[in-house]
């Protein structure tokens, strides 16, 4: 079995895993719907005020979804013995950790960018923003899975991991929130957005083989 | 020392490896030529798993070599995980999975009816792995070494709530290894259906002597 059907085999585990476990899988998207709910009733009302904080509520609130489901993205590999037969696969462990946060981002990123919509709909974000938001998202919710899957992985093992790991992520994608943010915002007032963009691009051009790099030898330390 | 007639295709030369403050193992030395087996004894504690781990290349030793017909194991451990069938203290089965979606993973493409065949677990292919019990799932685990087709065959406690006729199965599959030019390294507590294996036994307190060798009657 080559190294590709094997990267495949991983990512399609960890998603029938996901569809196996559904409440886990719903978790994060329902919890990014209520925080971001939640906005309105603390802030009142005020249309303008809601149009004006919908780029910045979608994606803190998206950020702080997409760490809850990264506890258990290698913890459960760690506790049940499949850590150690996924490092014997014969594939490097960059590559390991690689499959585990594409399967994060299909399992945990996806749902996201397709629940922001209604929600930035609903705080009242103009129309023509709305694919400017989304095409900030795709490349944001990926870094996300990058950096919260290498985060992950170094924690791993680690005593009180859970309350390490979003003090190791939340610093490490504050770009990411910077930039795709402020790209809605400039579309929203009319101002160019294409630098913001390619910077998040390229935040996420860094992270693809930096990531898994580091998140491999996470593994690695965390099966001695 | 046991000789080995062949030519060693594991050698492992002074090994040891600290955990924390502790010498786990203290300068052991194993050499293996195709279609041996040995059994790693001591008491609990003695750093017998530890050790395992090491020879599958998961754990790096903190002093001594490792090689493979001649070849570093740590300059490249994913070459290495090719020639390794691990089977841990767990059985890293995910419960909410079938059997067959369980090893799928592993079966490197090849269908695992085989395999299952060998532990007695056709019947039980299309069930979820948390309505087994544990003997059903320590099965399954060796399903897996079976699958991997690897030639060194790393068990920790293999028997471990086997019934009577699986441990006869797991006999049967051992020997079939040991034939075709397979090694087998186990830990165990309790008698293994294996033919003339030799022993090392792990000193429970280190010494700093040579683990002992002694061939079995």
């Amino acid at each position: 079995m080559n190294t590709g059907s094997l990267f495949a085999a991983i990512v399609a585990r960890d998603l029938r895993l996901a569809l196996r476990h559904g409440a886990d899988t719903l978790g994060s998207v329902l919890f990014f719907i209520l925080a971001a709910a939640l906005f309105p009733l603390a802030l009142g009302p005020s249309p303008e005020l809601l149009r004006r904080m919908a780029p910045g509520v979608i994606w803190v609130c998206a950020l702080l979804a997409a760490l809850l489901p990264l506890d258990r993205l290698f913890g459960s590999e760690l506790e049940d013995g499949s850590l150690d037969q996924l490092l014997l696969l014969g594939l490097p462990p960059s590559l390991v950790a690689l499959a585990k946060m594409v399967a994060h981002w299909l399992t945990t990123g996806l749902p996201l960018l397709v629940a922001a919509i209604p929600m930035a709909m609903m705080l009242g974000l103009p129309g023509a923003a709305l694919p400017i938001l989304m095409a900030g998202l795709i490349p944001g919710t990926l870094v996300l899975s990058l950096v919260g899957g290498m985060a992950a992985s170094i924690v791993l093992g680690a005593r009180r991991g859970g309350v390490l790991l979003p003090l190791l992520v939340l610093p490490l994608v504050t770009p990411a929130l910077i930039f795709g943010a402020a790209a809605v915002d400039s579309a929203r007032t009319g101002l160019a957005f294409a630098p913001d963009l390619e910077l998040l691009l390229a935040f996420l051009l860094g992270a693809l083989p930096l990531c898994p790099l580091a998140g491999g030898a996470g593994l690695r330390a965390a099966a001695e | 020392m046991a000789a080995s007639h062949n030519t060693p295709v594991l050698n492992a030369e002074s090994l040891s490896v600290f955990r924390g403050e502790r010498l786990v193992l203290d300068n052991i030395s194993v050499s293996l030529a195709a279609g041996d087996a040995v059994l790693l004894t001591g008491p609990n504690g003695a750093g017998k798993s530890t050790l395992l781990r090491v020879l599958a290349g998961l754990r790096r030793p903190d002093a001594g070599h490792l090689l493979w017909n001649g070849t570093d194991i740590l300059a490249d451990r994913t070459m290495h995980a090719a020639h390794i069938a691990y089977l841990g203290h767990q059985d890293a089965l995910k419960p909410g999975l079938t059997l067959s979606e369980n090893l799928a993973l592993f079966s490197r493409g090849e269908s695992p009816e085989d395999a299952l065949a060998d532990f007695d677990l056709t019947h039980l292919a299309d069930v979820p792995v948390r309505l087994l019990s544990a003997g059903q799932k320590r099965r399954a685990a060796l399903t897996r070494i079976i699958m991997a087709r690897a030639p060194l065959w790393l068990l920790d406690e293999p028997s471990l709530g086997l019934d009577i006729h699986s441990v006869g199965r797991l006999g049967t599959a051992l020997t079939r290894h040991r034939q075709a030019g397979g090694i087998v390294i186990a830990t165990t507590h309790v008698p293994l259906p294996l033919d003339n294996p030799r022993q090392l036994a792990l000193p429970g307190a280190p010494t700093g002597n040579q683990a002992l060798w002694e061939d079995q009657p």
